[in-house]
Protein backbone atom coordinates (compact mmCIF):
# COMPACT_ATOMS: atom_id res chain seq x y z
CA UNK A 1 0.00 0.00 0.00
CA UNK A 2 1.46 3.54 -1.15
CA UNK A 3 2.59 6.12 1.91
CA UNK A 4 0.17 9.41 1.91
CA UNK A 5 1.23 10.78 4.77
CA UNK A 6 2.37 13.77 2.67
CA UNK A 7 -1.06 14.08 1.60
CA UNK A 8 -2.90 13.88 4.70
CA UNK A 9 -0.22 16.80 6.36
CA UNK A 10 -1.31 18.97 3.62
CA UNK A 11 -5.11 17.97 4.03
CA UNK A 12 -4.66 18.80 7.72
CA UNK A 13 -2.25 22.19 7.18
CA UNK A 14 -5.35 23.14 5.10
CA UNK A 15 -7.86 22.40 7.68
CA UNK A 16 -6.40 24.52 10.30
CA UNK A 17 -5.06 27.48 8.15
CA UNK A 18 -7.94 28.17 5.66
CA UNK A 19 -11.59 28.00 6.21
CA UNK A 20 -13.17 26.56 3.60
CA UNK A 21 -15.05 28.80 0.69
CA UNK A 22 -18.99 28.41 1.72
CA UNK A 23 -17.83 29.13 5.33
CA UNK A 24 -15.45 32.44 4.36
CA UNK A 25 -18.91 34.11 1.88
CA UNK A 26 -21.04 33.28 4.60
CA UNK A 27 -19.59 35.06 7.18
CA UNK A 28 -18.82 37.82 4.67
CA UNK A 29 -22.89 38.04 3.86
CA UNK A 30 -23.18 37.99 7.14
CA UNK A 31 -21.10 41.32 7.65
CA UNK A 32 -23.33 43.20 5.38
CA UNK A 33 -26.29 41.99 8.23
CA UNK A 34 -24.78 44.59 11.52
CA UNK A 35 -24.90 47.80 12.11
CA UNK A 36 -22.04 50.02 11.10
CA UNK A 37 -20.05 50.48 14.04
CA UNK A 38 -21.33 48.06 16.13
CA UNK A 39 -19.30 45.80 18.21
CA UNK A 40 -20.92 42.80 16.24
CA UNK A 41 -19.64 43.59 12.76
CA UNK A 42 -16.08 44.94 14.50
CA UNK A 43 -16.37 41.00 15.48
CA UNK A 44 -16.99 39.98 11.85
CA UNK A 45 -14.08 42.15 10.34
CA UNK A 46 -11.63 41.17 12.71
CA UNK A 47 -12.93 37.39 11.95
CA UNK A 48 -12.33 37.87 8.12
CA UNK A 49 -9.08 39.81 8.31
CA UNK A 50 -8.09 36.79 10.57
CA UNK A 51 -9.07 34.52 8.35
CA UNK A 52 -6.87 36.30 5.30
CA UNK A 53 -3.72 36.68 7.70
CA UNK A 54 -4.02 33.14 8.32
CA UNK A 55 -4.44 31.31 4.97
CA UNK A 56 -1.76 34.13 4.09
CA UNK A 57 1.27 32.73 6.37
CA UNK A 58 -0.13 29.67 6.96
CA UNK A 59 -0.65 30.02 10.55
CA UNK A 60 -4.06 28.58 12.59
CA UNK A 61 -7.29 30.07 12.24
CA UNK A 62 -7.68 29.61 15.67
CA UNK A 63 -4.92 28.54 18.31
CA UNK A 64 -7.73 25.78 19.79
CA UNK A 65 -7.00 23.84 17.07
CA UNK A 66 -9.50 21.26 18.51
CA UNK A 67 -10.25 17.63 18.51
CA UNK A 68 -9.19 16.18 14.73
CA UNK A 69 -11.59 14.21 13.38
CA UNK A 70 -11.14 11.64 10.39
CA UNK A 71 -13.22 10.49 8.37
CA UNK A 72 -12.21 7.76 5.80
CA UNK A 73 -13.54 6.33 3.16
CA UNK A 74 -11.42 3.45 1.93
CA UNK A 75 -11.81 1.19 -1.08
CA UNK A 76 -11.34 -2.36 -1.07
CA UNK A 77 -7.37 -3.21 -0.85
CA UNK A 78 -6.50 -0.38 1.45
CA UNK A 79 -4.81 -1.68 5.11
CA UNK A 80 -7.47 0.32 7.66
CA UNK A 81 -4.74 -0.53 10.51
CA UNK A 82 -1.55 1.42 7.72
CA UNK A 83 -3.82 4.30 7.08
CA UNK A 84 -4.35 4.59 10.68
CA UNK A 85 -0.37 4.62 11.01
CA UNK A 86 0.08 7.41 8.38
CA UNK A 87 -3.03 9.90 9.82
CA UNK A 88 -1.28 9.60 12.95
CA UNK A 89 2.54 10.23 11.66
CA UNK A 90 0.49 13.35 9.40
CA UNK A 91 -0.85 14.54 13.01
CA UNK A 92 2.76 13.97 14.78
CA UNK A 93 4.35 16.19 11.61
CA UNK A 94 1.79 18.98 11.55
CA UNK A 95 2.22 19.58 15.21
CA UNK A 96 6.02 20.15 14.98
CA UNK A 97 5.00 22.26 12.14
CA UNK A 98 2.53 24.02 14.50
CA UNK A 99 -0.38 23.47 12.27
CA UNK A 100 -1.65 21.71 15.71
CA UNK A 101 -1.31 22.74 19.02
CA UNK A 102 -0.79 19.93 21.30
CA UNK A 103 -4.20 19.17 22.21
CA UNK A 104 -4.17 15.26 23.67
CA UNK A 105 -4.07 15.22 27.73
CA UNK A 106 -4.56 12.53 29.81
CA UNK A 107 -7.27 13.16 31.24
CA UNK A 108 -5.96 11.19 34.85
CA UNK A 109 -3.16 12.58 35.51
CA UNK A 110 -3.33 15.80 33.19
CA UNK A 111 0.01 15.26 31.18
CA UNK A 112 -0.42 16.71 27.63
CA UNK A 113 1.00 13.80 25.81
CA UNK A 114 3.14 16.96 23.20
CA UNK A 115 2.11 15.68 20.00
CA UNK A 116 -1.46 15.25 19.43
CA UNK A 117 -1.98 11.46 20.04
CA UNK A 118 -3.13 9.51 22.99
CA UNK A 119 -5.19 6.47 23.10
CA UNK A 120 -7.39 4.96 20.50
CA UNK A 121 -9.57 8.01 20.44
CA UNK A 122 -7.29 10.62 19.80
CA UNK A 123 -7.03 11.56 16.99
CA UNK A 124 -10.48 10.34 16.31
CA UNK A 125 -11.01 8.44 13.29
CA UNK A 126 -13.49 6.27 11.16
CA UNK A 127 -13.14 3.92 8.40
CA UNK A 128 -15.86 3.18 6.24
CA UNK A 129 -15.20 0.79 3.31
CA UNK A 130 -16.88 2.21 -0.34
CA UNK A 131 -17.03 0.81 -3.48
CA UNK A 132 -15.26 2.25 -6.48
CA UNK A 133 -11.46 3.30 -6.65
CA UNK A 134 -10.70 6.51 -5.19
CA UNK A 135 -10.14 7.27 -1.37
CA UNK A 136 -12.13 10.12 0.29
CA UNK A 137 -10.87 11.66 3.67
CA UNK A 138 -12.58 14.04 5.77
CA UNK A 139 -11.27 16.58 8.33
CA UNK A 140 -13.11 18.66 11.23
CA UNK A 141 -11.23 20.26 13.62
CA UNK A 142 -13.36 20.83 16.27
CA UNK A 143 -12.34 23.11 18.96
CA UNK A 144 -13.26 22.66 22.53
CA UNK A 145 -15.19 26.01 23.66
CA UNK A 146 -18.06 25.43 20.74
CA UNK A 147 -17.65 21.51 22.44
CA UNK A 148 -18.23 22.37 25.49
CA UNK A 149 -21.54 24.04 24.59
CA UNK A 150 -23.00 20.81 22.76
CA UNK A 151 -26.14 19.15 24.30
CA UNK A 152 -28.24 16.20 24.27
CA UNK A 153 -32.04 16.12 25.14
CA UNK A 154 -34.19 13.29 26.41
CA UNK A 155 -37.64 13.75 24.98
CA UNK A 156 -40.40 14.84 26.71
CA UNK A 157 -38.74 17.50 27.98
CA UNK A 158 -41.28 19.33 30.34
CA UNK A 159 -39.41 22.18 31.60
CA UNK A 160 -39.00 23.47 27.75
CA UNK A 161 -42.67 21.52 26.93
CA UNK A 162 -41.00 19.78 24.01
CA UNK A 163 -42.61 16.36 23.07
CA UNK A 164 -41.68 13.80 20.95
CA UNK A 165 -42.36 15.40 17.70
CA UNK A 166 -40.52 18.26 14.91
CA UNK A 167 -41.99 20.74 17.31
CA UNK A 168 -40.31 19.29 20.19
CA UNK A 169 -36.75 19.25 18.27
CA UNK A 170 -37.35 23.25 17.41
CA UNK A 171 -37.81 24.01 21.12
CA UNK A 172 -35.13 22.17 22.95
CA UNK A 173 -32.56 23.22 19.58
CA UNK A 174 -33.42 26.78 20.61
CA UNK A 175 -32.85 26.09 23.81
CA UNK A 176 -29.26 24.92 23.19
CA UNK A 177 -28.76 28.26 21.18
CA UNK A 178 -29.80 30.55 24.30
CA UNK A 179 -27.79 28.34 26.52
CA UNK A 180 -24.64 28.29 24.68
CA UNK A 181 -25.01 32.14 24.18
CA UNK A 182 -21.55 33.61 23.13
CA UNK A 183 -19.41 30.75 24.51
CA UNK A 184 -19.41 28.78 22.01
CA UNK A 185 -17.66 31.43 19.49
CA UNK A 186 -21.26 32.47 17.72
CA UNK A 187 -21.58 33.23 14.81
CA UNK A 188 -22.24 28.92 15.06
CA UNK A 189 -23.25 26.16 12.91
CA UNK A 190 -25.71 23.50 14.62
CA UNK A 191 -25.12 19.77 13.97
CA UNK A 192 -28.36 18.42 15.12
CA UNK A 193 -29.19 14.99 14.99
CA UNK A 194 -32.72 12.98 16.08
CA UNK A 195 -32.70 9.79 17.74
CA UNK A 196 -30.37 7.14 17.88
CA UNK A 197 -28.57 6.07 21.46
CA UNK A 198 -26.70 8.58 23.17
CA UNK A 199 -23.82 7.83 21.45
CA UNK A 200 -24.97 7.25 18.05
CA UNK A 201 -26.94 10.14 18.37
CA UNK A 202 -23.78 12.75 18.77
CA UNK A 203 -21.55 10.94 16.40
CA UNK A 204 -24.32 11.69 14.01
CA UNK A 205 -24.72 15.03 15.11
CA UNK A 206 -20.58 15.95 14.16
CA UNK A 207 -21.24 13.77 10.70
CA UNK A 208 -24.38 16.13 9.70
CA UNK A 209 -21.49 18.95 10.13
CA UNK A 210 -19.65 17.91 6.64
CA UNK A 211 -22.62 19.23 4.79
CA UNK A 212 -22.12 22.26 2.51
CA UNK A 213 -23.69 25.51 4.14
CA UNK A 214 -25.60 26.23 1.36
CA UNK A 215 -26.76 22.82 0.40
CA UNK A 216 -30.57 21.30 1.09
CA UNK A 217 -31.98 18.72 3.12
CA UNK A 218 -33.37 16.14 1.19
CA UNK A 219 -36.21 15.63 3.80
CA UNK A 220 -38.59 19.19 2.85
CA UNK A 221 -39.74 18.78 6.65
CA UNK A 222 -36.38 18.82 7.55
CA UNK A 223 -34.64 21.50 5.28
CA UNK A 224 -37.75 23.49 6.77
CA UNK A 225 -36.99 23.16 9.73
CA UNK A 226 -33.59 23.82 9.19
CA UNK A 227 -34.12 26.82 7.82
CA UNK A 228 -36.53 28.18 10.84
CA UNK A 229 -34.36 27.11 13.20
CA UNK A 230 -31.86 29.61 11.64
CA UNK A 231 -34.05 32.66 11.31
CA UNK A 232 -35.52 31.77 14.87
CA UNK A 233 -32.32 31.44 16.42
CA UNK A 234 -30.60 34.84 15.02
CA UNK A 235 -33.62 36.41 16.40
CA UNK A 236 -32.26 36.06 19.77
CA UNK A 237 -30.15 38.57 19.21
CA UNK A 238 -26.73 36.96 21.17
CA UNK A 239 -24.97 37.60 17.89
CA UNK A 240 -21.14 37.45 17.13
CA UNK A 241 -18.88 36.66 20.02
CA UNK A 242 -22.35 37.02 22.30
CA UNK A 243 -22.04 40.82 21.53
CA UNK A 244 -25.87 41.20 20.66
CA UNK A 245 -26.42 41.46 16.51
CA UNK A 246 -28.14 40.14 14.28
CA UNK A 247 -25.71 36.91 13.09
CA UNK A 248 -25.81 34.32 15.76
CA UNK A 249 -26.32 31.17 13.74
CA UNK A 250 -24.66 30.91 9.89
CA UNK A 251 -26.39 27.39 9.20
CA UNK A 252 -28.06 24.40 10.98
CA UNK A 253 -28.09 20.74 9.50
CA UNK A 254 -30.53 18.06 10.69
CA UNK A 255 -30.43 14.69 10.43
CA UNK A 256 -31.88 11.29 11.82
CA UNK A 257 -31.75 8.06 13.57
CA UNK A 258 -33.89 5.08 14.18
CA UNK A 259 -33.90 5.28 17.56
CA UNK A 260 -36.01 2.78 20.34
CA UNK A 261 -39.16 2.70 21.12
CA UNK A 262 -38.27 4.19 25.06
CA UNK A 263 -35.78 6.63 23.28
CA UNK A 264 -36.01 10.15 22.00
CA UNK A 265 -33.01 11.91 21.67
CA UNK A 266 -32.00 15.31 20.15
CA UNK A 267 -27.95 15.98 20.01
CA UNK A 268 -27.15 19.02 19.03
CA UNK A 269 -23.06 19.61 18.51
CA UNK A 270 -22.23 23.23 18.22
CA UNK A 271 -19.70 24.25 15.65
CA UNK A 272 -18.07 27.90 16.00
CA UNK A 273 -17.39 30.37 13.27
CA UNK A 274 -13.90 28.96 12.57
CA UNK A 275 -15.66 25.84 10.73
CA UNK A 276 -12.56 24.10 9.50
CA UNK A 277 -13.11 21.00 7.64
CA UNK A 278 -11.71 20.11 4.75
CA UNK A 279 -11.98 16.67 2.05
CA UNK A 280 -9.07 14.94 0.47
CA UNK A 281 -9.52 12.51 -2.77
CA UNK A 282 -6.84 10.03 -4.47
CA UNK A 283 -7.74 8.84 -7.38
CA UNK A 284 -4.78 6.60 -8.16
CA UNK A 285 -2.13 9.26 -8.74
CA UNK A 286 -4.28 12.13 -8.89
CA UNK A 287 -4.99 14.18 -5.17
CA UNK A 288 -7.88 16.71 -5.03
CA UNK A 289 -8.37 18.86 -1.82
CA UNK A 290 -11.21 20.61 -1.14
CA UNK B 1 -10.02 54.22 20.06
CA UNK B 2 -8.13 54.06 23.23
CA UNK B 3 -4.94 52.91 23.61
CA UNK B 4 -3.28 51.56 27.47
CA UNK B 5 -0.30 50.60 28.89
CA UNK B 6 -0.21 48.00 31.43
CA UNK B 7 -0.10 48.14 33.93
CA UNK B 8 -3.05 49.68 34.77
CA UNK B 9 -4.39 52.07 37.17
CA UNK B 10 -7.20 52.30 39.48
CA UNK B 11 -7.77 55.61 37.53
CA UNK B 12 -7.43 54.28 34.28
CA UNK B 13 -9.59 51.10 35.10
CA UNK B 14 -12.73 52.87 36.52
CA UNK B 15 -12.69 55.08 33.39
CA UNK B 16 -13.78 51.90 31.79
CA UNK B 17 -17.27 51.32 30.44
CA UNK B 18 -18.79 48.33 28.62
CA UNK B 19 -18.46 48.73 25.30
CA UNK B 20 -15.18 50.60 25.31
CA UNK B 21 -12.82 49.36 22.47
CA UNK B 22 -9.20 49.25 24.16
CA UNK B 23 -5.69 48.52 22.33
CA UNK B 24 -3.46 47.33 25.31
CA UNK B 25 -0.22 47.42 25.66
CA UNK B 26 3.37 46.01 27.36
CA UNK B 27 3.26 42.99 29.45
CA UNK B 28 1.02 40.50 30.53
CA UNK B 29 0.74 36.55 31.31
CA UNK B 30 -1.48 34.26 30.20
CA UNK B 31 -2.97 31.57 32.44
CA UNK B 32 -5.88 29.47 31.88
CA UNK B 33 -7.43 26.12 33.91
CA UNK B 34 -4.44 24.46 35.19
CA UNK B 35 -2.74 27.61 36.06
CA UNK B 36 -6.23 29.42 37.73
CA UNK B 37 -6.89 25.71 40.06
CA UNK B 38 -3.05 25.58 40.76
CA UNK B 39 -3.51 29.46 42.09
CA UNK B 40 -6.14 28.87 44.25
CA UNK B 41 -5.29 25.39 45.40
CA UNK B 42 -1.88 26.34 46.59
CA UNK B 43 -1.72 29.93 47.42
CA UNK B 44 -5.22 31.17 47.94
CA UNK B 45 -7.20 28.08 49.76
CA UNK B 46 -3.91 26.24 50.63
CA UNK B 47 -5.46 22.65 50.25
CA UNK B 48 -2.53 21.51 48.58
CA UNK B 49 1.29 22.78 49.56
CA UNK B 50 3.20 24.30 47.24
CA UNK B 51 5.55 21.70 45.18
CA UNK B 52 8.70 21.52 42.69
CA UNK B 53 9.41 24.97 41.73
CA UNK B 54 5.59 26.26 43.13
CA UNK B 55 7.07 28.66 45.71
CA UNK B 56 9.53 30.36 42.94
CA UNK B 57 6.97 31.04 40.13
CA UNK B 58 4.66 32.81 42.50
CA UNK B 59 7.30 35.40 43.80
CA UNK B 60 8.02 35.52 39.87
CA UNK B 61 4.47 35.93 39.15
CA UNK B 62 3.52 38.47 41.79
CA UNK B 63 4.58 41.16 40.28
CA UNK B 64 3.66 40.45 36.69
CA UNK B 65 0.07 40.06 38.44
CA UNK B 66 -0.16 43.48 40.42
CA UNK B 67 -1.99 46.03 38.53
CA UNK B 68 -1.50 43.75 35.31
CA UNK B 69 -3.54 41.41 32.88
CA UNK B 70 -4.39 38.02 32.65
CA UNK B 71 -4.97 36.26 29.28
CA UNK B 72 -6.94 33.22 28.97
CA UNK B 73 -4.84 32.17 26.20
CA UNK B 74 -3.70 28.93 25.18
CA UNK B 75 -1.44 29.54 22.11
CA UNK B 76 -0.14 27.68 19.42
CA UNK B 77 3.77 28.47 20.20
CA UNK B 78 6.82 27.54 17.84
CA UNK B 79 10.52 26.85 18.89
CA UNK B 80 9.91 24.92 21.44
CA UNK B 81 12.89 23.10 20.76
CA UNK B 82 15.60 26.17 20.54
CA UNK B 83 13.32 27.72 23.33
CA UNK B 84 13.32 30.88 20.56
CA UNK B 85 9.58 30.71 21.57
CA UNK B 86 7.13 32.24 18.66
CA UNK B 87 3.42 33.16 18.84
CA UNK B 88 1.93 31.76 15.62
CA UNK B 89 -1.65 31.70 16.98
CA UNK B 90 -3.37 32.75 20.46
CA UNK B 91 -6.85 33.62 20.45
CA UNK B 92 -8.55 33.84 23.80
CA UNK B 93 -10.24 30.72 25.40
CA UNK B 94 -13.83 30.49 27.08
CA UNK B 95 -13.16 32.41 30.40
CA UNK B 96 -16.46 31.25 32.41
CA UNK B 97 -14.60 28.19 33.16
CA UNK B 98 -12.50 30.30 35.47
CA UNK B 99 -15.69 31.33 37.15
CA UNK B 100 -14.98 29.83 40.39
CA UNK B 101 -11.23 30.95 40.36
CA UNK B 102 -11.06 34.30 38.86
CA UNK B 103 -12.45 36.65 41.63
CA UNK B 104 -9.80 35.32 44.25
CA UNK B 105 -7.20 35.36 41.93
CA UNK B 106 -8.00 38.85 40.99
CA UNK B 107 -8.65 39.96 44.73
CA UNK B 108 -5.08 37.95 45.55
CA UNK B 109 -2.99 39.19 43.53
CA UNK B 110 -4.63 42.78 42.69
CA UNK B 111 -5.49 41.42 39.08
CA UNK B 112 -6.86 44.70 37.32
CA UNK B 113 -7.36 43.23 33.85
CA UNK B 114 -9.06 40.19 32.87
CA UNK B 115 -8.64 38.87 29.14
CA UNK B 116 -10.96 36.36 27.38
CA UNK B 117 -13.86 35.39 25.62
CA UNK B 118 -17.78 35.10 26.77
CA UNK B 119 -17.71 36.68 29.93
CA UNK B 120 -17.87 35.92 33.02
CA UNK B 121 -20.51 35.51 36.06
CA UNK B 122 -21.72 37.61 39.22
CA UNK B 123 -18.46 36.72 40.81
CA UNK B 124 -16.27 37.84 38.49
CA UNK B 125 -18.83 40.66 38.69
CA UNK B 126 -18.19 40.98 42.09
CA UNK B 127 -14.41 41.16 41.92
CA UNK B 128 -14.33 44.00 39.09
CA UNK B 129 -15.93 46.32 41.47
CA UNK B 130 -14.08 45.51 44.65
CA UNK B 131 -10.66 45.52 42.70
CA UNK B 132 -11.36 47.31 40.92
CA UNK B 133 -10.53 45.24 37.69
CA UNK B 134 -12.20 45.00 33.83
CA UNK B 135 -13.17 41.64 31.89
CA UNK B 136 -11.89 42.24 28.49
CA UNK B 137 -13.09 40.56 25.68
CA UNK B 138 -11.00 38.95 22.71
CA UNK B 139 -12.32 38.02 19.33
CA UNK B 140 -12.73 34.32 19.84
CA UNK B 141 -10.66 32.65 17.25
CA UNK B 142 -8.79 35.10 15.72
CA UNK B 143 -5.54 33.46 16.23
CA UNK B 144 -3.33 34.28 13.81
CA UNK B 145 -4.05 38.12 14.17
CA UNK B 146 -4.11 38.57 17.55
CA UNK B 147 -0.49 36.64 17.39
CA UNK B 148 0.40 39.20 15.30
CA UNK B 149 0.08 41.54 18.27
CA UNK B 150 2.80 39.91 20.59
CA UNK B 151 5.86 41.43 20.40
CA UNK B 152 7.94 39.30 22.12
CA UNK B 153 7.63 36.13 24.68
CA UNK B 154 9.50 37.09 27.84
CA UNK B 155 9.45 33.92 29.54
CA UNK B 156 7.46 30.84 30.51
CA UNK B 157 6.18 29.42 33.92
CA UNK B 158 4.80 26.19 34.50
CA UNK B 159 5.75 24.82 31.24
CA UNK B 160 4.99 20.99 32.34
CA UNK B 161 1.13 22.31 32.33
CA UNK B 162 1.97 21.51 28.82
CA UNK B 163 1.86 24.29 25.91
CA UNK B 164 -1.85 25.65 25.89
CA UNK B 165 -1.76 25.56 30.02
CA UNK B 166 1.55 26.98 30.72
CA UNK B 167 1.83 30.43 31.84
CA UNK B 168 3.62 32.66 28.86
CA UNK B 169 5.16 36.51 29.54
CA UNK B 170 4.80 38.64 26.67
CA UNK B 171 4.73 41.72 25.51
CA UNK B 172 2.16 43.30 23.24
CA UNK B 173 1.43 46.50 20.84
CA UNK B 174 -1.80 47.55 19.91
CA UNK B 175 -3.51 44.16 21.59
CA UNK B 176 -7.46 44.55 20.78
CA UNK B 177 -9.98 43.98 22.94
CA UNK B 178 -13.59 45.48 23.63
CA UNK B 179 -14.79 45.83 27.41
CA UNK B 180 -17.66 43.95 27.98
CA UNK B 181 -17.73 43.84 32.34
CA UNK B 182 -16.54 47.33 34.00
CA UNK B 183 -15.89 48.19 37.38
CA UNK B 184 -19.35 50.01 37.98
CA UNK B 185 -21.29 46.42 37.96
CA UNK B 186 -21.98 46.65 34.10
CA UNK B 187 -21.89 43.42 32.25
CA UNK B 188 -22.66 43.20 28.09
CA UNK B 189 -23.42 39.49 28.67
CA UNK B 190 -26.08 39.79 31.56
CA UNK B 191 -27.86 42.35 29.14
CA UNK B 192 -27.77 40.51 25.89
CA UNK B 193 -28.74 37.15 28.35
CA UNK B 194 -31.92 38.56 29.17
CA UNK B 195 -32.96 40.09 25.87
CA UNK B 196 -32.03 36.82 24.70
CA UNK B 197 -34.13 34.75 27.34
CA UNK B 198 -37.39 37.45 26.97
CA UNK B 199 -37.29 36.04 22.80
CA UNK B 200 -36.50 32.56 23.30
CA UNK B 201 -39.90 32.75 26.15
CA UNK B 202 -42.28 34.30 22.97
CA UNK B 203 -40.70 31.54 20.31
CA UNK B 204 -40.95 28.50 22.56
CA UNK B 205 -44.75 29.67 22.78
CA UNK B 206 -45.03 29.48 19.35
CA UNK B 207 -46.14 26.03 17.62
Amino acid sequence: MRDITENILELVRMTSTDLPPDVEASIHQAVENEEPGSAARGALETILKNVELSRKNSTPICQDTGTPIFYVYYPAGWSTRLLRQQIEAAVVQATKKAYLRPNSVDSITGKNSGNNLGGKHFPSIHFEEVEGESLTIELMLKGGGCENVGAQYSLPNGALNAGRDLAGVRKVVLDAVYQAQGQGCAPGILGVAIGGDRGSSYYASKETLYRKLGDTNPDPQLDALEKRLVEEGNQLGIGPMGFGGKTTLLGTKITHLNRLPASFFVSVSYMCWAYRRRKMTIIEDLVKYE
Amino acid sequence: MRSLNMPLSDETVRSLKVGDPVLLNGIMITGRDAAHKWMVDTFIKQSRPPQGDDLEVYEAIKPLLAGGVIYHCGPVVSGLDTRQYKFVAAGPTTSIREEPYQGLVMKHFNVKGVIGKGGMGPKTLAACQDVPGVYLHAIGGAASLIAQTVTRVLGVYKLDFGVPEAMWVIEVEQFPVVVTMDSHGGSLHVSVEAHSRAVLQELLAKP
